[in-house]
């Protein structure tokens, strides 16, 4: 935009530093795994020198979904399950704006699972943050679509009945979906490289981040943290790199991020914990490129109106 | 006034040859129905004559008669699709009461309207004579019996031999023959035949030429025919109107609103009868520099909506009552946010999936109420479809400036009705612009409300030095999220004080009539022309009767009580359900009113009546003089 352009003539560089990034103090319990997610960002947009003014955090309701609050960036805090809609119309509307979202598991794989298809589908450029602890934290203890089946909660004490949806393989399954990664609040090398490369990607980048919850589900991920054997990490010259992190996980597995097919395979292999990018494809239309529309001035809006009053002239 | 010419013919007589001058009748009101099968292009017709006629400079109101599937069971009485047309020769307001001339494809779509009441004693039909005669004993059969039925109505038939003349030079009469039955009614209505060319060049200008030529012929065939056979002629004086006139529907007189309005984004999703709004302007929108959303739900469509206004301009959604119940939750939030937006409620019957092609006013309360939580907007109701247009400008502006929403309500029967309007003068002014992205002053903050008004100016994404987090989380002035007592109570105040500091704005409502006497009748949205040609009727029979008509019903506009005070009588008018006093169990502790009644009872304290109705069609003039007559016979002390 002209106006944008105007006010980089004019004011004084601006360097950004990660405290530019930091809002009030984040009120997650000590442990969670959502404090570091939030550091990887201010990280993120340090690194990327992004402007705080226009960059925007939608997120839905729950624990994950107070991240905006943590931010010193524009938020919108949202309703449960509607972030995707909020961004969507965000980035439509202001395709200037660099837009984040931030959802739980019961958020995005629940109540907003319709949302979540159509999101992947629409490929509007956003970074999508799927902060999945396997449970619903902020309502206190209750099985999520995530929850690993015979996990006992609240609601379902004899543990959870079903076996978990996974996230990646569902995205993977939506036609268009063009960015689906997997990472780790533990490794954080790997969490700040991998939502680097989702910021970076041309459209509607999804990253699932494994996410403890020191309260509900401490165990869950427990094997994985402690014994870095159990982490599988896919690795490519197009995928997501970080020397450190390939370093200390030495279990590699060559996957080009290309091929939809040996992604999906890897996305639904049990057991394994995969962190690294499963699918890639920058090719596939974007419905916000797609949509834009040259902006008009009131005149010319007018004068087209005046037009469409003549076709209905009597 | 009897609006019926003498019988062309005898009762199941072919129509015997016109008389070199045909009896010429003339009215100055008259409807004309046209009815077919679905699918049959009945509508096409319909449309098409009313547009004639507006353009030849008759006053003209039409309504869609619509089954609510696609291709229903053909020559049933559930499948009548078609169209109404009231034309006058000053302006029309409302769809009147019987029709006066009928033109059906079949018997069976025919008896629909006999049954329905729709059709005038005596009233003249053009009928299909194909099926008196036809191969299948079964359809014989039921034409005698719907005969016999139709009897009742001591109607004239002129049986025309519709697919007859269609097949002489079209090979498939299914579409063709509303082109004839326009030629037909062209004739008999002595309209100007190459208006009608014109007309038929304008509907199919998409399409190659060939195609309006070939109708143009199907529509000169159907014109000599009537010439040949038809013994009386229609006139319904028309005059040239003195000023520029634009004709269209109420849905796309929305769209249309809202590109005079500036906004850019309407986010939807496909619902009855609200879709044709993102079918006009899915057309005409971009090059605009709009772009019509379709989401993949309502809530993904309002949400999606509140998003693009969060960020930019005031963005709007279309919807019907199921829709609206969807967006609950999200209207919430725009209200807890205070993010502009527009909301239209293109009103239809209910509960659940109800009457979907079918009028009502029952989603008032809903609108008013439907929120968890105290959650104040602005409600508006188009009375017209010229208001329908305007109501946009208007809604818009009025989200912008209290940073708000604004639900419009309006319904199927404006949705659907054609009725021409002074053309508008476009201004400027009216468009939105695009938000200021300047640096907020250090004091500047989200929700700095004026103590006075509640009203504080928003910020948007880009703009320097304001960024906060936006959150439907109770919060304090600077959007943070507190449960604080006191800050929560004045949140509350200031969402609430909006209103009315708005309200102070509004002027009370006109009174139509005189501004005292035995009976006021109040209403909103669509009724108004059929109430107002009843109060006419009334006054022209020495009744004391007037009406008031409510633009805007969250918050209700000043000097309602005082209006109130100088009748007698009070009683609301209104498309929805209450209880009528003398049903069984139904004591004046328990009685339902109507949504409006109930709202100024409370409102005012005045003991209003309510006379309400759930047809599935708009209110009839007739049906409401004879409620007022009944309601003058009543004691007035009500309102004392």
């Amino acid at each position: 935009m002209s106006c944008s352009l105007l006010s980089c003539a004019t004011e004084p560089d601006r360097l950004f530093e990660m405290s530019d990034y930091q809002g009030p103090r984040a009120r997650w319990c000590p442990g969670c795994g959502d404090h570091g997610i939030l550091t990887a960002n201010q990280r993120l947009l340090a690194d990327e020198q992004l402007k705080p003014e226009t960059t925007v955090y939608v997120s839905g309701i729950g624990c994950s979904s107070r991240f905006p609050h943590y931010m010193k960036t524009y938020g919108f805090h949202g309703i449960h399950g509607r972030a995707l809609p909020l961004a969507t119309g965000v980035k439509l509307s202001r395709p200037d704006l660099d837009v984040f979202v931030v959802m739980g598991d019961g958020d995005c794989c629940s109540i907003g699972a319709g949302h979540w298809i159509h999101a992947i589908r629409y490929n509007v450029d956003m970074t999508v943050m799927l902060l999945d602890n396997n449970i619903y934290g902020l309502t206190k203890n209750q099985t999520s679509p995530t929850t690993p089946q015979g996990y006992a909660s609240n609601t379902q004490p004899d543990g959870s009945y079903l076996p978990a949806l996974n996230p990646l393989v569902t995205t993977l399954g939506v036609a268009n979906a063009s960015f689906v990664a997997q990472t780790a609040d533990w490794v954080p090398g790997h969490l700040f490289a991998t939502l680097k490369a989702a910021h970076r990607h041309q459209g509607f980048a999804f990253v699932r981040i494994l996410q403890r919850c020191p309260i509900w589900t401490p165990d869950i991920f427990q094997e994985a943290v402690m014994d870095p054997a159990k982490t599988e990490l896919l690795v490519h010259d197009d995928g997501i790199r970080d020397p450190d992190t390939e370093e200390a996980y030495t279990t590699h597995t060559w996957h080009d991020p290309a091929d939809i097919h040996d992604g999906r395979r890897l996305a639904s292999e049990p057991g394994t914990v995969r962190l690294g990018l499963f699918f890639r494809n920058e090719a596939q239309p974007r419905y916000d490129v797609t949509r834009r529309i040259p902006l008009q001035t009131a005149e010319e809006k007018i004068a087209h109106l005046e037009r469409e009053l003549d076709r209905h002239a009597v | 006034m009897n609006t019926n010419p003498p019988a062309a013919t005898g009762s199941g007589l072919p129509a015997s040859a016109a008389s070199a001058s045909p009896e010429v009748h003339t009215f100055h009101r008259h409807i004309v129905e046209v009815v077919s099968d679905s699918g049959e292009g009945a509508q096409k017709c319909g449309q098409s004559f009313g547009l004639v006629s507006a353009r030849m400079g008759n006053g003209a109101w039409t309504v869609e008669i619509i089954p609510a599937e696609i291709q229903p069971p053909p020559r049933t009485p559930g499948s009548a699709s078609g169209v109404r047309i009231r034309i006058g020769s000053e302006p029309v307001t409302n769809w009147g009461d019987e029709a006066d001339l009928i033109v059906a494809f079949n018997e069976q779509v025919l008896l629909a309207r006999h049954r329905l009441g729709a059709l005038k004693r005596g009233a003249t039909i053009l009928l299909e004579s194909m099926w008196e005669t036809h191969e299948d004993a079964d359809i014989r059969r039921a034409w005698d019996e719907a005969m016999r039925e139709l009897a009742d109505g001591d109607y004239h038939f002129v049986l025309v031999p519709m697919e007859e003349q269609t097949l002489t030079i079209t090979e498939n009469p299914q579409r063709g023959k509303n082109m004839f039955i326009l030629g037909l009614l062209s004739a008999i209505h002595l309209r100007d035949l190459d208006i009608v060319r014109d007309q038929i060049r304008k509907t199919f200008a998409k399409k190659a030429p060939e195609v309006a030529e070939s109708n143009i012929k199907l529509m000169e065939l159907g014109a000599a025919w009537a010439e040949q056979n038809v013994g009386f002629r229609i006139d319904v004086p028309c005059k040239k109107p003195d000023k520029a006139m634009v004709v269209m529907n109420g849905n796309q007189a929305i769209g249309m609103g809202a590109m005079a309005s500036g906004m850019d984004l309407c986010a939807m999703y496909p619902i009855t009868p609200a879709t044709s709004v993102s079918h006009y302007l899915s057309d005409v929108f971009e090059t605009s520099g709009g772009i019509v959303h379709q989401a993949e739900d309502e809530i993904a469509a309002i949400g999606v909506a509140i998003g693009a206004s969060y960020a930019g301009k005031v963005a709007f959604t279309v919807t019907s009552g199921p829709g609206m119940a969807l967006k609950t939750e999200f209207i919430g939030l725009a209200i807890m946010t205070e993010t502009p937006l527009v909301i239209v409620d293109v009103q239809r019957g209910g509960p659940s999936t109800g009457l979907p092609t079918k009028v009502e006013q029952s989603d008032l309360l809903a609108a008013l109420f439907g929120q968890p939580g105290d959650a104040p907007k602005v409600v508006m109701a188009p009375a017209t479809i010229e208001e329908c247009f305007h109501c946009m400008v208007s809604a818009r502006q009025i989200a912008e400036s209290l940073r708000g929403v604004v639900i419009v309500l309006t319904d199927a029967n404006l949705a659907t009705g054609v009725q021409p309007f002074p053309r508008p003068e476009l201004d400027p002014h009216w468009q939105a612009h695009l938000p200021d992205l300047g640096p907020i002053p250090k004091d500047r903050k989200p929700f700095s409300w004026d103590e006075q008004t509640g009203l504080s100016k928003r910020i948007v994404p880009g703009q320097p030095d304001g960024m906060h987090t936006t959150t439907g989380l109770a919060h304090d002035e600077a959007s943070t999220v507190t449960y604080a007592p006191d800050v929560n109570m004045r949140a509350n105040a200031m969402r609430s004080r909006k209103l009315a500091v708005f309200q102070q704005t509004l002027r009370p409502p006109p009174v139509y009539g005189g501004d005292e006497g035995d009976l006021l009748v109040v209403g909103w949205g669509s009724t108004k022309g059929a109430i107002e040609e009843a109060v006419d009727r009334a006054r022209e029979q020495g009744l004391a009767v007037s009406s008031t008509h409510l633009t805007f019903l969250s918050p209700m506009q000043p000097g309602l009580k005082d209006i109130f005070r100088r009748f007698s009588r009070v009683m609301t008018v209104e498309i929805n359900y209450s209880d009528q006093p003398g049903d069984p169990f139904i004591t004046p502790e328990n009685r339902r009113y109507g949504q409006l009644c109930l709202l100024l009872r409370a409102q005012t304290l005045v003991d209003i009546d309510c006379w309400t109705r759930v047809p599935g069609e708009p209110l009839r003039p007739g049906q409401i003089l004879e409620v007022m007559r009944a309601k003058l016979a009543t004691d007035g002390k009500e309102t004392a």
